[in-house]
């Protein structure tokens, strides 16, 4: 056995040692210190900074170091196929947890809200409490929790900027399906452009969401603090928006992966891997437009 | 880089273990990272049990003796987290670590960097949560549960016990996803699904679970810091939120959570039982799919931990019944177990006692969560000290001896020595009987009324008290021996072959004790791997 080679590299990959996971336990560390600073109010905000930078240092050399070692050609099908379960895995791990907020939006417009408004087992509630208060979603709860000064809110109709927002993923999502098939079939010229398309796409999305949070806390009375309907649309809305950043910005670390000519029309495991986050964040904001925006 | 890539490359040929910190700092090998997390858990354990050996002194005698309520109440609530989150958990991943890989022909975890970021994210998340005892208002005090609104009165240290579950979380996901890659991808050509060994197919039923559960954990407390910082209201009954809804979202989590914490014992006991029996598993096909049942059902039982909240009664009914389902698939495994062992030739080295002590032990928890998982039963029992002792024999005599019997089964393994059987037989029978001490008095004092998390109680439960924290002083001093054996053993001892205990079966006792720094470097042969599997 001592004699036997390291590992058959024919089956397998091991890198011997990496630097990059400490520095990313420290980067995640200092960012965890920074929001304990801020939110007890021990310092001021620019305690926050360092942890990201420091996170963003982690991501570019990690990653750096397993396209370098891609591009020599080191990985095997074998390890190909262990990073698509990985991601799929984690991709699965993201699913729950927006499940965790989908929950809690299920739980109040079926269960809590009800409830405070007198309807099943907890009548009790309305009638010592709260006997002027109906429960009808969307709602502040009875306690006219944040909003304009006398406790109303307005919210943003489905028919608008979500409906717009909607076909601009959906549409993305398309973009990037045409993109793998150029790939596949070896047009690096279509790849680029339609690759280019669907980050484009995302970032105009996000700009289109930012632009509905300022009418939503400047006009409408709708903030992060607006009760029920604000805690869940805000929590649901921003984790999605902050994916759909995430996600833009990996497509353009593809598209100028892409552009240096790396992926070949059989192995491009990177390119895949961010399509198929890419369809979890449609797929998600649509779960968001029918829950939230629409019914 | 590239300088990196031809050296590696120039040195693919010979074992390559880097020296000095960044051997450990810088590590991708299982073994060296399984080590860490064996050697971070067991410091947990101690930290944990040091926690606990407070909170018997405090509950010594009735009425205040040492420490102010609050401190208390951060002493229960530490020991919980740490333990469960500190000690158990990585304790398990540390033998996930070592074992998985040896045990399916691989030459280390699928995702070696990957590997080390979740072992490294968790010395740091520790240290935020520890810390918290040493700023202003204390460590969190609410329990480990983290019920709002108490828990959202926390101090300083509320963001910090956040955080440090995130960043738990995040270790626990990264961990539990290299695992099922491995399992899935890693296995040698020939270890199919239903060869692979027990520990194996626990371990992969437990980290689906985690990556399942562990972000709802993090969705539920992230809830409870906008809740805290940020003005939202999901758990606040003015704004059309509900505090009960944390504890429903909490426990989607803390039930799958408890299966996390036993199932690898599982695996554990059910590779240990028929070696010292020199018998096949018995039914190895019913325990894979026991598991696989008993996973499945824990994500439909979560509100038998919250019956007195006040749910509607078709909840109620639902959710006692799916919890007694339970016992079915549970049965079949305590069956199978003691059905290996009949008419087999048995011999009770200190993996097998601690195996027998999990099998008698953990059953008596079965029954008593049974008990509790009667509705108007648990009306009376709920929160009293008959839950702290029924949760107990699932998690001391049930997981951890579950994991010491895994560690006395594999330790030759590790370090090709032999450990003294002498001092581990001592290590066992006194465990075995302090924890009985500890524990089953308990029982006495819940169904007496006495209720948990309180640092003073009336008289008529002290003399309980009493045997109880004795027990507990025992149980305690007696883990000393546990580190002591570990060390002596790595130090030196008899040398082994291949193979510790005659009748074990499995891919690990193919390779060489201590096995090389890179498990299998080409995958077994077909003739190797239907030699290890021995059902």
């Amino acid at each position: 056995m001592a004699n036997a080679p390291a590992h058959d590299s024919s089956q397998y990959y091991i890198p011997h040692h990496s630097p990059w996971p400490i520095r990313g336990s420290v980067a995640l560390f200092t960012i965890m210190l920074g929001a304990i600073i801020y939110l007890n109010d021990w310092a001021g905000g620019w305690v926050f900074l360092p942890g990201p930078i420091l996170l963003a240092y982690m991501f570019f050399g990690w990653f750096a170091t397993v396209i370098d070692e891609n591009q020599h050609g080191i990985y095997n099908l074998h390890v190909d196929k262990s990073f698509r379960m990985g991601m799929m895995w984690f991709i699965f791990s993201e699913v729950m947890f927006f499940g965790a907020f989908f929950g809690a939006l299920f739980y109040a417009r079926v269960l809590s809200v009800p409830w405070l408004g007198g309807q099943g087992v907890k009548v009790f509630t309305n009638f010592i409490l709260w006997p002027q208060y109906e429960g009808v979603w969307p709602t502040n709860g009875p306690g006219h929790v944040g909003g304009h000064a006398d406790g109303s809110f307005r919210i943003i109709p489905a028919i608008g900027i979500p409906a717009l927002n909607t076909a601009i993923l959906l549409t993305s999502g398309v973009t990037v399906t045409i993109a793998h098939h150029a790939l596949r079939a070896g047009q690096r010229g279509k790849l680029a452009l339609f690759l280019a398309l669907t980050f484009l796409l995302g970032f105009t999305f996000v700009g289109f969401q930012a632009h509905e949070y300022g009418e939503a806390y400047r006009e409408l009375g709708l903030r992060l603090s607006t009760g029920i309907y604000g805690s869940t649309f805000f929590m649901l809305t921003g984790f999605h928006g902050l994916h759909v950043t995430v996600g833009a910005i990996m497509l353009l670390v593809i598209w100028l992966r892409v552009l240096r000519g790396h992926f070949t029309p059989t192995r491009h495991f990177a390119f895949e891997a961010v399509a198929w986050y890419w369809h979890f964040v449609d797929v998600v904001w649509l779960g968001l437009f029918i829950f939230v925006y629409w019914l | 880089m590239a300088e990196h890539l031809a050296h590696d490359a120039a040195h693919d040929d010979h074992d390559h273990k880097p020296h000095g910190w960044r051997r450990w700092v810088y590590s991708t090998n299982h073994k060296d990272i399984g080590t860490m997390y064996l050697i971070f858990a067991c410091t947990m354990f101690f930290i944990g049990g040091g926690a606990a050996m407070l909170i018997r002194l405090e509950l010594f005698k009735p009425g205040l003796q040492f420490f102010d309520p609050q401190f208390f109440n951060s002493l229960t609530t530490m020991h919980a987290l740490i333990m469960i989150f500190g000690a158990i958990m990585p304790g398990w991943t540390g033998l996930a670590n070592w074992m998985i890989p040896m045990q399916v022909g691989a030459p280390d975890m699928a995702l070696p960097r990957l590997n080390n970021f979740s072992f490294w994210i968790l010395p740091f998340a520790f240290t935020l949560l520890i810390s918290s005892f040493f700023v202003p208002g204390g460590a969190p005090a609410g329990g480990w549960t983290m019920y709002p609104p108490l828990t959202l009165q926390t101090g300083a240290s509320f963001p910090m016990l956040i955080f440090s579950i995130h960043l738990m979380g995040a270790s626990s996901i990264l961990g539990a996803i290299n695992v099922v890659v491995t399992i899935m991808n890693m296995r040698a050509p020939g270890m199919t699904l239903l060869r692979m060994p027990l520990f194996v197919w626990t371990w992969l039923i437990t980290a689906y679970l985690l990556i399942a559960v562990m972000p709802v954990l993090a969705g539920a407390v992230t809830m409870m810091l906008t809740d805290h910082y940020f003005g939202t209201t999901f758990f606040t009954a003015a704004g059309g939120g509900d505090p009960v809804m944390f504890q429903h979202i909490f426990w989607f989590f803390g039930h799958p959570e408890v299966y996390i914490l036993v199932l690898p014992a599982f695996g554990i006991v059910s590779e240990i039982i028929p070696t010292f029996s020199r018998k096949p598993l018995f039914g190895y096909e019913a325990m894979v799919y026991a598991v696989a049942s008993i996973a499945f059902l824990s994500f439909i039982v979560w509100a038998h931990h919250m019956f007195t909240v006040g749910m509607p009664l078709a909840a109620q009914l639902f959710f006692m019944l799916s919890t007694m389902l339970i016992a079915v698939p549970t049965g079949v495994k305590v069956f199978n177990w003691t059905a290996t062992m009949w008419k087999g030739s048995l011999s009770f080295e200190p993996p097998m006692l601690f195996a027998l002590a999990f099998l008698f032990l953990f059953t008596i928890g079965g029954f008593s969560g049974l008990m509790l998982a009667i509705v108007p039963a648990d009306y009376q029992y709920q929160d009293t000290y008959f839950v702290v002792a029924h949760f107990h024999y699932v998690l001391v005599p049930g997981t951890i001896f579950g994991m010491m019997a895994g560690v006395y089964y594999w330790l030759p393994k590790w370090t090709g020595h032999m450990y003294d059987l002498k001092l581990a037989t001592w290590h066992f029978w006194l465990s075995a009987i302090f924890v009985n001490v500890l524990f089953f008095p308990q029982h006495f004092l819940g169904l007496a009324g006495m209720p948990r998390r309180i640092p003073d109680y009336a008289v008529q439960f002290a003399d309980w008290n009493m045997v109880s924290s004795l027990g507990g002083f025992g149980f305690g001093l007696s883990q000393l021996l546990f580190p002591y054996i570990i060390w002596k053993c790595v130090r030196g001892g008899v040398r082994i072959g291949n193979k510790a205990w005659e009748g074990a079966h499995g891919l690990e006792w193919e390779l060489p004790s201590p096995p090389p720094f890179h498990s299998w470097t080409s995958p077994p042969s077909e003739a190797v791997i239907a030699r290890g599997a021995a059902h």
